[in-house]
């Protein structure tokens, strides 16, 4: 008898331990498809990659709980209209728990206001337009460095490299870009830099022919622009076609995707300010470090990870540390959390900051400038080239 | 007030109280998320009507209406800080006076070449927004979360938008009931039938064409204002979209033109098949194509939409249905 | 070279292109006025049907324009029995929707196929380099092809009997059956090399720039822009009107943003549309 009571109760302790497993729902919206489709793949994948970890490790546990991941996500198409209706639709029918935001400014902008509407958290990775949190937000966290950090790097090492280089801005007129590139100005006139020519493009642009007769004209040396990768890919090979003289291109996201390689010739020497990059030596405190994290992404997707997804598992990472040290998965609680986060993890340091015009912003992460290569074996690669504490390579200047 | 007289005017007021029973009952915001769409279709339709039903004008960039209302009223509560019912309505005077000058520009013209001029108001008028300082070129205008703070806070704000929009809903209903059965929309009708007849006949062409393309902007750009409140920003792209004003349209015919319940129709009928198409995993590359399907059977074949169709079923229901 | 000339020799390139497929749009319209509707994403069918060849066949990407023009022509004798057939002669709002319905399914059907993301036509040809500006040779290859085969169309409706019997019917449709010319052939037929010149555009555009199914849209609005400022009735006409269109755009770009250029085009639109009734080439035909 007394065998059969141990052997209930160790069949009621063990169903009581599964009953204590919980599903968290995390709810985003992916661009499976439009422009933005290679950079949300990206951040998609660093997603995917952290819940599938979490998942296979059983869960994280927290308050006495153990939490498995389950996603809910929509195809938002690379259209903002339609990421109102799926974030309504994520909190209100599939009962997202916290949410993930979609790739790129514009689009987590619109996301952002269904979230605050319905006081739920969510995590934003790869938009670095800062002027989403000066809104007015309770439960909004920026993963990425805000937009006016991206092209310092770049300036920074012009300003060592050729004080005296004539610089042109040519941009997308979206709001990522416009808020990289509004400071990127004022510091590069504070550096004593020349600037020669400013022009934004629609941000549907595919021919740039006129602009770059505009840059020709103006004899800039150095081009600082861009904006995702649809446009940012179209610009440099058309740059190459054209023949343009530059000493220096950066562009903004687009060259951190590994298939900025498939460009060819019109790939090399060309620059991009990046969140993070493999070579990054940040001592973890919580989570996976680089090496690992990068040696999981590539045996999983085949490809070196960008920092897209960099920051997308980021975002999941930063969350579950959150609940653990919350107990909970209560909303409010996770903000505590998640507000008083300050630490360094393979991504870098994460804090948020809690002042109510600027409330999650990033305040902890900063930038690097990466270049792409050509190695001894002519094959093209990515190195870190500023600044210079952290490169990995010497920037290449002038790049033709 | 002879609009009383017309069993479809309680039609009206039953449909916008319908609108309002469901999803207040069961506090259910999925659901009133789903009928302000249909509501805002319905609005979009009926104000097009004036123009392609009664007047015979097709107007091809109806949107810029809505889109230039939600600019107006975006502008005035972020930045002036102004309340959203006086915000709205200026939206709506504005936008007409608007409509009026352009009217006065492009009216002249007939058939496709004013169709085509709608179209040409419609991309300058992007154009012109994606260029304009004060309500930041492309990037789009956003409302601070204060916004929503005089009307009680964010959730309470929705609700009352919600009711606005129902309200606009049934105003242009009424609206199109008004004028189909007014000595306006007879000489209208007359202008649809052949206008140059109607002007031998003592119609003023010129002014009556002016005051409906006018009238015709006032209730989408309230309606524009309200909307993009509720989304809380606006920018160029999603502001003038060509395509929604060619759904309109389609909307329109489906329904059946000419008919003030034939827009409500097409617009409830289209939007629902829409958003069932958009979030079908399977489907929802096809919306595009069975939308497209069926604007081509109900052109070759029932010029008159569903409510024309259902007209010749039972004739008596003209009576009723309008 | 200065600055103003290259911008204006890129217009001047871009706006034979700009000409060619306006040529479609209206023939089409001056032969039986009809507002085909489906042609921006005919053009769109151009760029991916130089994308499947030009995949399946590793040649000169202009050598496969051939393939694309007869695609094209059976392509637009299906659409015409699709959904122009039934409506020639009814008012024009239905043939305007019943070629949207068109162009909303080919849309509908292309996103299904090829989804949103951008595609690209990795075939280039060397350019011409004056001084500090270089001219890509996809953008000359494009005006010279453009160039030709507005000549051949030009040769073909002058100088044929095919030809001659388009422009009969374009001129008076009673009066050429009358002389027992077959008014419905002649429509398919002309509605066919209408939707060739648009796919033929769409494929010279397609190694510029990456597109999608929904990039012909551009094109579209620029056809419209140029068939109004030239007035129906001669296609030559509107080669010539989309240069003009592609050397303004040349000429104005060193002075103002680019982003201004969509204003200006279509204010000048509008006005055109308002001022001028019979464009400044041809005839404009009765509403």
């Amino acid at each position: 008898m007394k065998q059969v009571a141990v052997l209930v109760f160790l069949v009621v302790l063990l169903a009581g331990l599964g009953f204590g497993q919980q599903t968290i729902t995390i709810g985003f919206t992916e661009s499976k498809t439009g422009a933005l489709n290679v950079d949300s793949t990206e951040q998609y994948r660093g997603f995917e990659l952290w819940k599938d970890q979490v998942n296979a490790a059983g869960g994280f546990k927290a308050g006495g709980k153990s939490y498995k991941v389950q996603f809910a996500s929509y195809d938002d198409e690379s259209n903002s209209k339609r990421v109102q209706q799926l974030y309504s639709r994520l909190i209100l029918q599939d009962k997202a728990d916290f949410l993930f935001s979609p790739y790129s400014s514009p689009l987590t902008a619109t996301a952002a206001v269904v979230t605050e509407q319905y006081g739920k958290i969510m995590l934003t990775s790869g938009a670095a337009e800062g002027k989403t949190y000066t809104l007015g937000n309770h439960y909004l966290f920026q993963m990425f460095a805000p937009a006016p950090e991206y092209l310092k790097v770049s300036l920074d090492a012009l300003k060592t490299k050729d004080p005296k280089a004539t610089i042109a801005f040519v941009y997308e007129d979206s709001s990522f870009s416009v808020a990289v590139v509004t400071p990127a100005k004022a510091y590069a006139q504070q550096l004593g830099l020349n600037v020669v020519f400013t022009e934004a493009y629609a941000p549907a642009t595919t021919d740039f022919s006129a602009i770059i007769d505009k840059v020709i004209a103006s004899k800039a040396t150095v081009l600082l622009g861009g904006g995702h990768y649809a446009d940012g890919s179209t610009l440099a090979r058309q740059l190459y076609g054209h023949k343009v003289p530059l000493k220096m291109l950066t562009l903004l996201v687009a060259p951190d995707s590994p298939q900025w390689a498939e460009l060819g010739d019109a790939a090399v020497g060309v620059s991009v300010p990046s969140q993070w990059a493999p070579q990054s030596t940040f001592k973890s405190q919580y989570g996976p470090s680089g090496a690992e994290f990068a040696k999981a992404y590539q045996a999983k997707y085949n490809t070196p990870p960008s920092y897209e997804s960099a920051g997308g598992y980021a975002c999941g990472l930063i969350l579950q540390r959150a609940i653990e040290q919350a107990g909970t998965i209560d909303s409010a609680k996770v903000a505590d959390a998640l507000n008083a986060t300050d630490i360094t993890s393979f991504y870098g340091r994460t804090k948020f900051a809690t002042a109510a015009n600027e409330h999650g912003l990033q305040a902890g992460h900063s930038m690097i400038l990466a270049q792409w290569q050509k190695d001894k074996s002519g094959k093209l690669v990515k190195e870190v080239v500023w600044p210079l504490a952290a490169k990995s390579a010497n920037l290449q200047y002038p790049i033709h | 007030m002879m609009i009383l007289r017309h069993p479809f005017f309680y039609i009206i007021l039953l449909i916008a109280a319908v609108f309002i029973y469901f999803p207040v009952h069961g506090d259910n915001v999925s659901l009133r998320e789903d009928l302000i769409l249909v509501a805002v279709a319905i609005i979009l339709a009926s104000n097009l009507n004036l123009m392609i039903g009664y007047t015979g004008y097709v107007n091809f960039g109806h949107i810029v209406f809505y889109g230039l209302g939600g600019y107006v009223g975006i502008y005035l509560v972020s930045v002036h800080n102004w309340r959203l019912v006086p915000a709205a309505l200026v939206a709506g005077v504005a936008v007409s006076l608007c409509a009026l000058l352009f009217g006065l520009l492009i009216l002249r013209l007939r058939g496709a070449y004013f169709a085509l001029a709608t179209i040409g108001i419609l991309q300058a008028v992007q154009a012109f927004v994606s260029n304009f300082g004060p309500w930041e070129r492309s990037t789009g205008m956003y409302l601070p979360m204060t916004a929503y703070q005089p009307l009680g806070g964010a959730t309470r704000a929705l609700w009352i938008t919600y009711y606005l929009i129902i309200g606009v809903m049934a105003l242009s209903m009424m609206l199109s009931l008004a004028i189909k059965n007014s000595k306006f929309g007879l000489g209208l009708f007359a202008i649809r039938e052949d206008e140059d007849a109607a002007v031998v006949l003592g119609v003023n062409a010129t002014v009556y064409k002016a005051i409906v393309y006018s009238v015709s902007a006032f209730l989408p750009a309230v309606a524009g204002a309200l909307m993009f409140y509720k989304n809380a920003m606006i920018d160029p792209s999603i502001a003038f979209e060509f395509m929604l004003s060619l759904e309109g349209i389609v909307m329109l015919m489906l329904g059946g033109q000419g008919a003030v319940m034939g827009a409500a129709l097409g617009a409830g009928l289209y939007e629902r098949l829409r958003s069932y198409l958009l979030t079908s995993p399977t489907l929802s590359n096809f919306h595009l194509v069975i939308a497209g399907g069926l604007l081509l059977l109900v052109v070759l074949f029932s010029p008159g939409g569903l409510i024309g169709w259902f007209y010749r079923l039972v004739p008596s229901a003209r009576k009723v249905i309008e | 070279m200065s600055g103003v000339l290259a911008s204006m020799i890129d217009g001047l390139l871009v706006g034979a292109v700009y000409g060619l497929a306006a040529m479609g749009l209206s023939l089409i319209w001056g032969v039986m006025d009809v507002i085909n509707l489906t042609h921006g994403s005919m053009i769109a069918l151009g760029m991916f049907a130089m994308y499947i060849l030009f995949g399946a066949i590793a040649t000169n990407a202009y050598v496969l324009l051939l393939p694309v023009i007869i695609i094209g022509l059976l392509l637009g004798i299906a659409v015409y029995w699709m959904s122009v057939h039934r409506v020639v002669g009814r008012p024009m709002l239905m043939s305007l929707l019943s070629t949207f319905a068109v162009n909303m399914m080919v849309i509908g059907i292309g996103t299904a196929i090829w989804s949103t993301s951008p595609y690209n036509v990795n075939f280039s040809l060397p350019g011409i380099t004056l001084g500090e500006y270089t001219f890509t040779g996809n953008h000359i290859a494009a005006a010279v092809a453009a160039l030709l085969i507005s000549l051949a169309l030009q040769w073909f409706l002058y100088h044929t009997r095919t030809g001659k019997a388009i422009r009969a019917v374009a001129d008076n449709r009673d009066a050429a059956e009358l002389m027992g010319i077959s008014s419905t052939a002649v429509l398919t037929i002309a509605f066919g090399i209408g939707i060739a010149l648009a796919m033929t555009s769409g494929a010279l555009v397609s190694t510029l720039f990456p597109f999608t199914i929904l990039s012909g849209a551009t094109y579209q609005l620029k056809s419209f822009v140029v068939t109004i400022l030239a007035g129906l009735g001669k296609p030559f006409g509107a080669l010539i009107a989309g240069v003009l269109l592609g050397l303004l755009e040349g000429v104005v770009t060193p002075f103002i943003a680019v982003s201004w250029i969509p204003l200006i085009e279509f204010g000048l639109f509008v006005i055109v549309l308002v001022a001028f009734p019979a464009g400044i080439f041809g005839k404009r035909a009765a509403a």
